[in-house]
């Protein structure tokens, strides 16, 4: 075949694919049942059981509370160089208003002109009011050994005053379904070596990675498990995490490139997951395996 | 890697299809990941940018159709480089190792073959059932135990495991399955180690 040939069959193709893509957009939500497979393997796993009865007995004493205190003492404290509390941040529900604002996160903000989750937020507040230095906040942003970054003690404290609420992730705003769309966009987006995307993973129910069961986050039902428990303690290593921790390590099992902390990415991420877990109640901070 | 003429015409006509969308909220996503994410140890930020597989997958919500999965299949089954000595059973003790292994690629791990890295591993058992022993295994795939008694011993099957392995994507266009030969995860030796594990009568997955 000449190349002009292959470019006209490979340009019907193109077509094809294109009609084949919006048409799919018209019909039903993605992913119907894929083969016949691991029907034998669906039940959950020993392992997983006895950890949901352990986390039972545990939610009463959470870890997760020492967290939260820390948080409110760091929230009310006046600190960093322009010495400030952060009594003064506006979390969406007006300045200095803490309760109901995690459930309604990420949400757009004039005065920074982006779409924020909970933790994004905070620290802007903490750059704006108490004048501490992103660049810093951003170099050890995640828990380990003995060290808790402030920003994962204050986003817990914050999310502790959301629990037992509705999420309510707003889509009012054009630039919060942007992010919604450009989350879902970023969330199928297959690369790197294995070719993993988000989707690879949390696409479809009934799934395991070993012994651990693989949230459908596409899915109305279990898009709640992006927010239950997160911030958790997580009892491997005996941390406390937040959600940007787990979105990183997900994209480090992705074997992509790590994301900025805080950055406008996992914003558009946490919008996608948010809003398919919306109607959910948050049972606040918890623990993790 | 190589480059195939075909697929990037390809390409290039379905990128110019799809830019008419009034709302692109792909290219956004690509741009926004382009300026957020940096490289992490091995794991360099060009790992962002897909090949002509990843993007076809991506923009065909992984259907795309048929007819142009099999000029693509195509070129990737063209990838597989089989073995020079037509040999393909290893060693399946350590193929089981192998299938085990979970690391390998991600910012955390070292570069395979340095002198300070660790062997990657397949992560088999992440996805699949395989050995009758490992009773902590994933469920992406489907399960691999009994593989040999059920498929047959024969050259053709080997082959087949081979490549599947080598290039899981030369099978099933926008396979879930990653392709450990093609982006230089295994080794030939290594895949022929997984080979022996799923066909060799004697291995524990076949009894
Ligand atoms: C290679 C597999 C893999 C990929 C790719 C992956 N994840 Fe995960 N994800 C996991 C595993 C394993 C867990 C842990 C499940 C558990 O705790 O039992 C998890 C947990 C999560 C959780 C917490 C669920 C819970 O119940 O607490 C969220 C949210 C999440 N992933 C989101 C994502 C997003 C967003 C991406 C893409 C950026 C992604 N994951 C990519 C494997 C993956
Ligand atoms: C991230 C998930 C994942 C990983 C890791 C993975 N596989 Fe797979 N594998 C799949 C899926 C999904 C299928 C079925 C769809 C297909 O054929 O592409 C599959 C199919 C296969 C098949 C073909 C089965 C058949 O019935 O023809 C073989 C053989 C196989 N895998 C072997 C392996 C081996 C060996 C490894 C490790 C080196 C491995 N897989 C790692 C997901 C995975």
């Amino acid at each position: 075949m000449t190349s002009i040939k292959l470019r006209a069959v490979v340009a019907l193709f193109g077509l094809a694919l294109v009609c084949a893509a919006q048409a799919q957009q018209a019909a039903a939500p993605k992913k119907a049942a894929t083969q016949t497979k691991k029907a034998a393997n669906s039940s959950p796993s020993a392992i997983a059981a006895e950890f949901e009865k352990f986390r039972d007995i545990m939610e009463d004493a959470s870890p997760a509370e020492l967290f939260e205190a820390k948080g409110e003492e760091l929230w009310k404290m006046k600190r960093g160089p322009k010495n400030a509390s952060l009594e003064q941040c506006d979390l969406g529900q007006g300045r200095g208003v803490v309760k109901g604002a995690y459930v309604r996160m990420p949400r757009y903000f004039a005065d920074a002109d982006q779409v924020m989750d909970a933790e994004r937020r905070i620290v802007y507040c903490m750059v704006t009011l108490q004048g501490f230095k992103e660049a810093d906040l951003a170099k050890k942003p995640f828990s380990s050994g003995s060290h808790t970054p402030d920003p994962v003690s204050l986003v817990t404290y914050v999310a502790a005053n959301s629990r037992g609420m509705k999420i309510a992730v707003p889509q009012k705003h054009p630039r919060e379904r942007e992010a919604f769309n450009v989350g879902k966009e970023i969330f199928n987006y297959r690369a790197g070596p294995w070719d993993f995307s988000c989707d690879t993973c949390h696409g479809e129910s009934g799934l395991r990675i070993r012994t651990q069961d693989l949230p459908n986050l596409t899915s109305k039902k279990e898009a709640i498990a992006a927010f239950q428990s997160w911030p958790g303690y997580r009892m491997t290593g005996g941390l406390m995490h937040s959600l940007q921790w787990r979105l990183n390590d997900c994209f480090r099992q992705q074997r992509f490139p790590e994301p900025g902390y805080v950055s406008e990415t996992i914003s558009d991420l946490m919008t996608y997951l948010g809003v398919n877990a919306n109607g959910h109640v948050y049972k606040g901070p918890g623990i993790k395996r | 890697m190589k480059i195939f003429q075909v697929s990037i015409f390809g390409a290039i006509v379905f990128a110019s299809a799809f830019a008419v969308q009034a709302q692109d909220y792909r290219g956004k996503a690509v741009a926004n990941m382009q300026r957020d994410f940096h490289t992490r140890g091995i794991a360099h930020k060009d790992r962002l940018d897909e090949d002509v597989l990843q993007n076809i997958c991506n923009r065909s919500d992984n259907k795309p159709p048929k007819a142009m999965a099999e000029t693509l299949q195509n070129d990737q089954l063209r990838d597989i480089e089989y073995p020079a000595d037509g040999k393909f059973l290893g060693d399946w003790k350590s193929g089981e190792k192998i299938a085990q292994r979970g690391r390998g690629m991600t910012w955390s791990d070292k570069l395979a073959k340095t002198s300070r890295g660790e062997p990657n591993g397949g992560s088999c058992y992440n996805c699949h059932q395989i050995g009758p022993k490992e009773t902590s295994f994933g469920t992406i795939g489907n399960s691999l135990f009994h593989f040999g008694k059920i498929r047959g011993y024969g050259p053709d099957t080997q082959k087949y495991v081979y490549g599947k392995i080598y290039n899981a994507k030369a099978f099933n266009l926008c396979s879930k399955m990653p392709r450990f030969g093609h982006s230089e995860t295994l080794t030939e030796e290594e895949i022929k180690d997984l080979v022996a594990l799923l066909l060799d009568p004697k291995s524990p997955v076949n009894q």
